[in-house]
């Protein structure tokens, strides 16, 4: 096995990996906050990609509307609106069921993903379309010496990296961030303090929605955009999570790099593992360290 | 006093199905109905989320259609390896599982299914994207040929009804009565000095080996194992099954499963909007109709007696 | 999209409303003659096959006049998701409950074979148009089987014959992982030995794959001379784009498309898919017939038939010929009938259904036109070669199906 095979496997595991490191950071900051496994976080992600596609390409077939929305717009515009869909569901729907065990969060965001899944595979091939909108500037190929890699793949990979950690020093270092950790502490303490912690809830969740549809953004250039693209992570992703544990947002951005790495590099050593070999992680993580990699047990 | 009612209604209904409907159909529905009723168990009875049943069904469905076709095994020796095979891979999710609690039980339950719908995929023997196909119906008792769809049909209904007996005693035992206490609240019932872990075991594996036993029968009936029935979306099929007829109600899960099982026959047509159709109904359920059809009867007849 | 979907509830209305009520006595069993369409309309089939066959059958019985022996003719249809139980039990309802005659369709090698499979314990004719595996003629051939368009043994024949003669020795796969890619690998591999190649590798990708970035670069470090598609439909699609993003036939792999239909050479634009070499049973704009035909159908469809397409009318149109020759929807009497015919319409030219129900007809080698050699938006490929019938198809003398030996 060359040394060159398996860095260009890693780096396309490090790909992977990017996106599994924003959705469990989504999925932390979330579980952080409300206790409430969000199931249509990738469906969120499949929504993100959707939108972009459609204002990229169907926007003057569908509604008349002669606009073309780039993939820059959608970079920013997109987010807002996913987190803006978060907004009425926690709103409307999740806030009613806090007094409630908590599974029935996990059952009310599963019906949400069967909604949005069969909305969109209603009018979309569920095998993937194309997103055409790629910018110009990243189409080219960068010469690595081990490989040719797709100038828009490493902006991808840079771009995630550059979101998960700011994200971690916001949370971590700053005010707003110190508010929202003492919010996720002890809720009724904060509330005496005068903070508005529904509205912290909300923006929250939000924010967790919005780094899923920025997510399905990036994700749209390089896999084709299917309504099953979000389903299919989210399972993986949970696993990172119960790999990673819910502790700490650091430990989500870190395992879910680390285990997009291990699944490229099993496709190296071992190919038919690799679809499985975080799963199996999983299980040695749950006999050794319940609480995860990261976590301290709730 | 109700449930009798019930059960006779079940019972009569049952055995005049094939006279007004199409009987594969019905014994498509009874198998999901006694998945369903194995779900309820642990759900409903001892409050535990698994939302990785489809591998006790989809994976049974495997080793009876493995052990039938390859090595002659009778339909019935087949139907008992598949609920054996669940009850083996039961016992080591249970294990795994009940070490975290909540949602990460579900998460860990449905990352566990994942591991088993994989391995489906790609062992040899499952046929991958193929399937398991021409699966043998054989003969029951090496008399009664089961290609006579009346035969297959009864054959499908007894089975059936013992694995709801099994859990109907199960319920009324005081083992259920432990369980429910758990779920009511687990603290206590430690300091009672239960075992707690045990119990939720013990359920767990039951609970899997009667969804095994559901699935080992479906792969007879249709002489095919797939992935469908390993993939989570199947998982959380008998979800919205028991939520819909009524969590922790004796008949809920028998009802919810025969409404959406033809709800879902009836509008396949519609393709995709069959889910979207779905996932309302989840949603509807969850937010304002949580005790389901079954469990909204019962309060409203208690309330006429009260 | 939303008009798509709109044709879609037209042309089901209008199937509905085909059934023509008319007297006149026969002897069908039900009054009847009902044909299934079963197919892929939602996934990575759907363009190649999918709502165009339905309109492609609908096209055959409507150009027959809607009816046989004054009876009534009927479409059903149904998606079968690439799932083979899915398949087999919409058929197995289809049969018992809802009287249908004959089954066309089936682009899925899975679904195929269990379908067939089905319909053979039923006693039930299936004209298969979509799948390729050649297991449905050969080691599970059934009396009531026949494979109509193409097979996974005439698709090597010319790509890959050519493919080893312009120096393409070694050859990597990127595989399909079920039964038709498994099926397509291994014919493809016995061609590229038998004449001199070697097969120096294989990967197994996931039916709909959405990243084949890290298939293809085992491929590319394999050293292979050419990278074998031995998939279809969207997988082959997304496969050529990537290998195009990663720059592999620029560092000089050739790729080698098994199985392409003229949708997916549409859908990757001549950019990417010039110079590129493939099998097919059809070309649309090969003749007025062909064109006149193609032109009728992408009025209605919005696209140009593909090989499939244009298949199922011909098979469609076939059975009821069949059936109003015989006086009879027997399916014995019916598949007798269609072994004693030889087929001639605007898809095939004398064309002959073999004891193992293998339809033995002309293939062609094509390539993909250069962007500045296309005339308009379908005018996409140029016949190279046309591969004669007795070398596409396994003869009756090399059979494995234990009907024929």
């Amino acid at each position: 096995m060359s040394m060159q095979v398996i860095l260009a496997q890693a780096l396309l595991g490090l790909n992977v990996g990017v996106f599994y490191a924003m959705l469990s950071l989504g999925l932390a900051v979330i579980f952080g906050l409300l206790n409430i496994i969000n199931f249509a976080h990738g469906a969120m992600y499949m929504l993100g990609a959707f939108i972009a596609l459609i204002g990229y390409s169907f926007l003057e077939q569908w509604f008349g509307i002669s606009v073309q929305i780039g993939f820059w717009a959608s970079l920013i515009l997109v987010p807002l609106l996913v987190g803006l869909l978060g907004v009425t569901i926690e709103r409307l729907l999740l806030r009613r069921l806090y007094d409630l065990d908590h599974i029935y969060g996990l059952l009310l965001t599963f019906g949400i993903t069967l909604i949005l899944q069969g909305l969109f595979s209603n009018y979309f091939n569920v095998s993937g379309t194309p997103y055409p909108g790629q910018p110009e500037s990243l189409s080219g190929v960068v010469d690595l010496g081990f490989m040719y890699f797709p100038t828009y793949r490493l902006f991808a990979i840079v771009f995630s990296l550059v979101v998960c950690f700011a994200t971690w020093f916001f949370i971590e270092h700053t005010k707003l961030g110190s508010r929202l950790r003492a919010g996720v502490e002890n809720p009724d303490l904060t509330q005496a303090f005068g903070l508005n912690v529904p509205l912290m809830i909300t923006l929250t969740f939000a924010f967790g929605a919005g780094l899923a549809g920025l997510a399905g953004v990036l994700a749209a250039p390089i896999y084709s955009v299917s309504p099953l693209m979000g389903a299919d992570l989210i399972i993986v992703v949970f696993a990172v999570v119960v790999i990673g544990g819910m502790g700490s947002i650091m430990g989500a951005i870190l395992s879910g790099l680390a285990l997009g790495l291990v699944e490229g590099l099993t496709k190296v050593f071992y190919p038919p593992a690799a679809s499985t070999v975080i799963f199996f992680l999983m299980v040695l993580v749950l006999l050794f360290r319940p609480a995860g990699l990261f976590g301290k047990e709730k | 006093m109700t449930n009798r009612i019930l059960f006779i209604i079940m019972l009569v209904a049952g055995l005049t199905a094939p006279l007004y409907a199409y009987p594969v159909f019905v014994m498509d529905l009874l198998c999901f109905a006694l998945f369903a009723c194995a779900f309820n168990l642990l759900l409903g009875y001892a409050g535990l989320l698994s939302f990785g049943h489809a591998a006790f069904f989809g994976g049974a469905a495997y080793i009876t259609g493995y052990v039938t076709k390859e090595w002659g095994f009778t339909p019935l020796l087949g139907v008992l390896a598949g609920a054996g095979f669940a009850l083996v891979i039961g016992t080591v999710f249970g294990f795994l599982a009940i070490r975290r609690q909540g949602i990460y039980f579900a998460m860990v339950t449905l990352a566990l299914a994942q591991i088993i719908y994989f391995l489906a995929l790609q062992m040899p023997f499952t046929g991958g994207e193929n399937g398991l196909q021409g699966i043998p119906r054989g003969h029951l008792f090496g008399l009664i040929d089961l290609n006579n769809s009346l035969a297959m049909y009864y054959f499908v209904f007894a089975i059936f009804l013992i694995g709801f007996g099994i859990i109907y005693r199960t319920i009324n035992s005081p083992f259920g009565e432990v369980l429910q206490a758990i779920r009511e609240n687990e603290s206590r019932a430690l300091s009672l000095g239960y075992d707690v872990d045990h119990f939720k075991l013990l359920a767990f594996v039951i609970s899997a080996t009667l969804a095994g036993l559901a699935g080992a029968t479906k792969a007879i009936i249709f002489q095919f194992a797939a992935l469908t029935n390993a993939h989570w979306q199947t998982s959380g099929e008998v979800i919205l099954m028991t939520l819909v007829g009524g969590l922790g109600t004796v008949f809920g899960p028998v009802l919810g499963a025969i409404t959406v099982g033809a709800l879902s026959h009836e509008l396949s047509a519609f393709g995709s909007w069959v889910q979207v159709i779905l996932g309302t109904i989840f949603v509807v359920c969850v937010m304002v109709f949580r005790r389901g059809i079954i469990g909204e009867i019962q309060r409203l007849a208690s309330r006429k007696q009260g | 999209m939303f008009k798509h979907w709109k044709q879609g509830l037209v042309g089901a209305v209008a199937a509905a409303t085909l059934t023509l009520p008319l007297a006149a006595a026969g002897a069908l069993s039900d009054d009847k003659i009902k044909i299934g369409v079963l197919s892929d309309m939602s996934g990575v089939y759907k363009s190649l096959e999918g709502p165009g066959a339905v309109i492609a059958a609908q096209m055959a019985i409507e150009d027959f006049g809607g009816s046989v022996m004054g009876k009534p003719i009927e479409i059903i249809s149904a998606d079968h998701q690439n799932k083979p139980d899915i398949g087999a039990s919409t058929a197995r309802e289809w049969i018992d409950a809802k009287e249908v005659d004959m089954i066309t369709a089936l682009d899925n090698s899975s679904v195929a074979l269990s379908v067939q499979g089905l319909a053979k314990d039923k006693k039930i004719i299936t004209m298969n148009t979509g799948a390729g595996t050649t297991a449905l003629t050969e080691e599970q051939c059934s009396p009531y089987g026949i494979h109509y368009v193409y097979d996974t043994h005439a698709l090597p024949v010319g790509t890959a014959t050519a493919m080893v003669k312009n120096g393409g020795k070694r050859w990597f796969f990127i595989t399909a992982d079920y039964a038709f890619g498994h099926s397509l690998r291994d014919n493809t591999g016995a061609v590229v030995e038998s004449l001199g190649g070697e097969v120096v590798g294989n990967v197994n990708a996931p039916l709909s794959t959405n990243d084949f970035s890290s298939y293809l670069l085992q491929a590319q470090s394999s050293g292979a001379d050419v990278i074998g598609l031995a998939n279809a439909g969207q997988d082959t699609v997304n496969a050529i784009k990537q290998a195009n993003q990663f720059r592999i036939v620029q560092s000089g792999q050739k790729l080698a498309g098994m199985l392409v239909f003229i949708t997916d050479v549409h859908s990757m634009g001549l950019d990417i898919a010039q110079g590129l070499q493939f099998t097919t049973a059809f070309v649309w704009n090969q003749n007025d017939e062909t064109r006149a035909w193609s032109e009728r159908f992408h009025e209605r469809h919005g696209a140009m038939p593909t090989m499939v397409h244009a298949g199922v009318y011909s098979a469609v149109t076939h059975y009821l010929e069949a059936v109003k020759e015989t006086g009879t929807d027997d399916s014995d009497t019916v598949r007798a009938k269609l072994g004693e015919m030889t087929l001639n319409d605007m898809f095939v030219k004398g064309g002959k259904i073999a004891p193992n129900g293998s339809m033995l007809h002309d293939m062609y080698l094509v390539e993909v036109k250069k962007p500045s050699e296309s005339n308009s938006e379908w005018d996409l490929l140029n016949v190279i070669s046309k591969i004669p019938a007795d070398q596409a198809y396994i003869s009756m003398a090399d059979t494995k199906c234990s009907l024929v030996n």
